[in-house]
């Protein structure tokens, strides 16, 4: 009597102006919503001291989030050891809040041993995902903060020839756990050739060594053909090579972030001097939601996956037991016991009745 | 499991704080990016529809939807309330929708319907419970998981005019800590203006001073907070559905027909269906599915877990993580699976041992019987050799007798012996009685002799023991 029926799935198809229904409303309702709650991101910034980080952070939010800082001096920073400084700040943009995070890893490459240097970092995102596996795991869930780094701009020194092994050893230890951007940093000292050898050389040299920094999505097919060729155009532009610059100078009339040399004036958001526009909008205006979803997805995920398995393997081991039965779903008996179990009842009962039938006969023949 | 030094690393979390921007950065596409995804991705949203059979709950799901939904009509004779959920793929403009609609099939029918609520009630505990399973899973993809948790529940309310029915509010009672309910009452062109208002006002009434929590249209939002906060004061709905259309003026309108006028579906001066529509799909459905999500969904899942034993946080201990007190139960269960196992080991063998011991009984009893057996035949085999002994020495006796008496005389006559035949089957052995004698003995008893050498041999033939009831202790004389 209580049984639930069945579940087909039909298509019904599209409705027509006529017939509208409403429910196209929905994206606006999300819309709405989302504005209402505000947004956050979390993004990480590493590199040697002096590539130009902290300019470039400010030169990207358009503010100056670092005023009062302090920079070391070389024999300070010879035994230095990697800080992780968090930065965090409220923005607002025609009705739009954003939660920004800035996570800064001074020291990073700075001491004369860097081995392992990257630890830190890999220990304070993995310490993310901890909180967050915890907080979602609780009971009460209603108001979980996401402190996961959603994003992670590595700068690349513009003096070499290429990625350096300490470049290497950081990207391999954090491509799994966070979404790495690659720039190349200062790349007002090269010229258009250089860059452009240097870029390719960096391409190669990941491909090589197995990294895997963020990809952006292929676009929709149905869009039109000039967005697919500048999408196009993005992709084969990275890493991208990008200038940051704290001070306003003018430059053909206008005001402008640059800077000022004898021979020229640089300007950080012309995009013939550099690649600057093109990370920014890739990072803001069209692929900050995507680079949340991949950590959120795929990243965390993992991370989850492997902790969880982690645990299992740590508590087959104390109780040195073969676990047949997975983690989940804890009802399930082990259906191999079972069949045995089965079996021996039936070999006993087999007995039994061989026993039953022997003393009937006896019986019978006392009669 | 992961150790983390602390003194490694030090955060310093400065104040948060406002910051003015020197120029448009870009993060306001912020919204649109996140609604570009969630176009791609399609949205899903699951009806339930509670109500008497022949309520109008199809007519009105075809009306919302301006659909015609596949369903037949619905029998009386159910034996039970049963849930029937149907998915459909629907599109409007470049939005895809997942819609599903569960209707309850004989609610209200049986005659007796205390148990009406519980199928209705274990349905959406089970889409609960399968999104909280694939919640927990290690390997999980809960960006691709159908959805398929209820987001609203419309309860039917019988246009009677009066007030709701008790089936009604034991009902709703045992829902609205579950699901977001919004109370319509159907076939609402039965009831006059004046009607309505009365009744309205009585079931809100009751449904206050029950305590039942149905479903507010939500005014935090500046937006859509005044037209939620009018659409409040309107509930419950009195809607009329229909799929038929009707010409009024020169346009063709979905409406009802009757003798004495028609009623226009749309026309919100007949009934509230517009109302309804416009508070379900278009400006709340976003937030139906968010309560779902955050508010009943939230409150299965921690009944759930600390029914399963979990605990929070502890402010003085250290944290329970979920997955470790997954893993303590798992130890747990498997203990007990252990201790079953070995119960079970025991049981079987203590099983077998009994066996045995019956067995082994048994084999006894049957060896004691063979010894009886054995002793009473030698008893028979002695009374037969006595008595042979003594028919010897009267045979010897009689002999004597007859030779002296031939000496004695020849006129006295010679004694009939009724033993005579004995003598000649005489072969001799002291020991034991004759073969033959015992076989003539035996014939007599009607018994088989033993051709048995051990017992064992003796119990698979049985019946060569006991195939005659003569055979019993004392029988043969």
């Amino acid at each position: 009597p209580n049984q639930t029926g069945r579940n087909r799935s039909h298509t019904v198809g599209k409705l027509t102006e006529k017939q509208y229904v409403g429910f196209a409303t929905l994206p606006n309702q999300v819309h709405r919503k989302s504005v209402k709650k505000g947004f956050d991101f979390t993004l990480m910034v590493a590199g040697e001291s002096g590539m130009g980080k902290s300019t470039l952070v400010n030169s990207l939010f358009l503010t100056d989030l670092y005023k009062d800082r302090k920079l070391l001096n070389a024999e300070e920073r010879i035994n230095q050891t990697v800080e992780i400084i968090k930065h965090t700040v409220d923005i607002e943009e025609k009705g739009v809040k954003l939660k920004l995070t800035i996570v800064d890893t001074p020291g990073f490459g700075d001491a004369v041993n860097n081995n392992e240097c990257w630890k830190p970092i890999t220990d304070y995102i993995d310490q993310q995902f901890e909180q967050y596996f915890r907080d979602e795991s609780g009971l009460n869930r209603k108001n979980i903060q996401d402190n996961r780094v959603h994003c992670c701009l590595y700068f690349i020194p513009p003096f070499g020839h290429g990625l350096r092994p300490v470049d290497v050893e950081f990207m391999k230890a954090l491509h799994e756990k966070v979404n790495i951007i690659p720039l190349i940093a200062k790349a007002d000292c090269l010229t258009p050739n250089e860059i452009k050898k240097l870029k390719d050389r960096i391409r190669e040299e990941i491909d090589k060594f197995g990294i895997k920094v963020y990809q952006f999505p292929e676009c929709d097919s149905d869009e039109d053909e000039e967005f697919k060729q500048l999408d196009k155009e993005l992709k084969e532009c990275t890493p991208f090579a990008v200038i940051g610059s704290n001070t306003v100078v003018e430059a053909r009339g206008q005001r402008v972030r640059g800077r000022l040399y004898p021979w020229g004036i640089v300007e950080v958001e012309n995009q013939s001097h550099c690649d600057f526009v093109k990370l920014r909008n890739m990072l803001i205006r069209s692929h900050m939601h995507d680079l949340k979803d991949v950590t959120c997805d795929v990243h965390y995920e993992n991370y989850r996956a492997q902790c969880i398995q982690e645990m299992t393997s740590k508590l087959a081991q104390d109780n040195r037991m073969e676990s047949p039965i997975p983690i989940l779903p804890l009802s399930t008996p082990d259906v191999d016991t079972e069949k045995l179990i089965k079996m021996k009842d039936e070999e006993l009962k087999r007995m039994q009745e061989m026993l039953n039938k022997m003393q009937q006969q006896m019986h019978d023949k006392e009669q | 499991f992961l150790a983390l030094e602390c003194e490694r690393f030090s955060i310093c979390n400065e104040e948060k704080r406002n910051l003015s921007l020197g120029g448009h950065v870009g993060f306001d596409s912020l919204p649109e990016q996140l609604v570009s995804k969630s176009v791609t991705q399609g949205f899903c949203f699951n009806i339930l529809c509670v109500g008497e059979t022949g309520i109008g709950k199809s007519t009105l799901m075809n009306t919302l939807f301006n659909t015609m939904f596949e369903n037949e009509e619905a029998s009386h004779y159910q034996n039970g309330v049963y849930l029937r959920p149907r998915t459909y793929d629907l599109q409007e403009s470049n939005v895809r929708l997942k819609l599903t609609i569960v209707d309850t099939v004989g609610f209200g029918d049986q005659i007796n319907k205390e148990d009406s609520y519980k199928p209705i009630v274990d349905y959406i505990d089970t889409q609960f419970e399968n999104y909280l399973q694939e919640e927990l899973k290690i390997k999980r993809s809960l960006f691709n998981y159908h959805d398929t948790r209820i987001h609203i529940c419309l309860y039917f309310i019988a246009p009677t005019g009066h007030s709701l029915k008790s089936l009604d509010l034991v009902t709703m009672k045992k829902l609205d800590s579950k699901v977001n309910i919004i109370p319509i009452i159907a076939k609402a062109d039965t009831i006059s203006k004046s009607e309505l208002h009365k009744f309205k006002i009585k079931i809100m009434s009751e449904l206050v001073s029950n305590g039942v929590q149905i479903y507010q249209f939500p005014t935090d939002d500046e937006t859509v907070s005044e037209i939620n906060a009018s659409m409040n004061a309107h509930l419950p709905f009195a809607v009329v559905g229909s799929v038929e259309e009707v010409k009024v003026g020169n346009k063709a309108v979905r409406a009802r027909q009757y003798p004495w006028g028609v009623v226009q579906v749309e026309n919100e001066s007949h009934c509230d269906f517009v109302k309804l529509r416009e508070m379900l799909i278009r400006v709340n459905m976003e937030d139906l599915r968010e309560q779902t999500h955050a508010r009943h969904y939230e409150l299965y899942r921690r009944c759930k877990l600390e029914e399963m034993g979990f605990k929070d946080t502890d402010p003085d201990s250290e944290p329970f993580s979920l997955q470790e007190t997954y893993e303590a139960k798992r130890k747990e269960f498997l203990g007990d699976l252990q201790r079953k196992e070995e119960e079970m080991r025991q049981m079987f063998v203590n099983k077998v041992k009994e066996t045995e011991a019956e067995l082994k009984d048994k084999e006894r009893e049957l060896h004691e019987k063979f010894e009886q057996l054995k002793r009473m035949h030698q008893e028979e085999k002695k009374k037969v050799e006595d008595k042979r002994g003594y028919l010897e020495e009267e045979m010897n006796a009689f002999n004597k007798r007859k030779a002296a008496a031939e000496t004695l005389s020849l006129s006295q006559p010679v004694k009939k012996d009724k033993d005579k035949k004995n003598r000649s089957v005489n072969t001799e052995n002291q020991s034991g009685v004759s073969a033959s004698s015992s076989k003539v003995m035996m014939a007599k008893a009607n018994v088989e002799p033993l051709n048995c050498q051990s017992w064992w041999q003796a119990i698979q033939c049985c019946t060569c023991l006991v195939h005659n009831a003569t055979w019993r202790p004392g029988g043969l004389f």
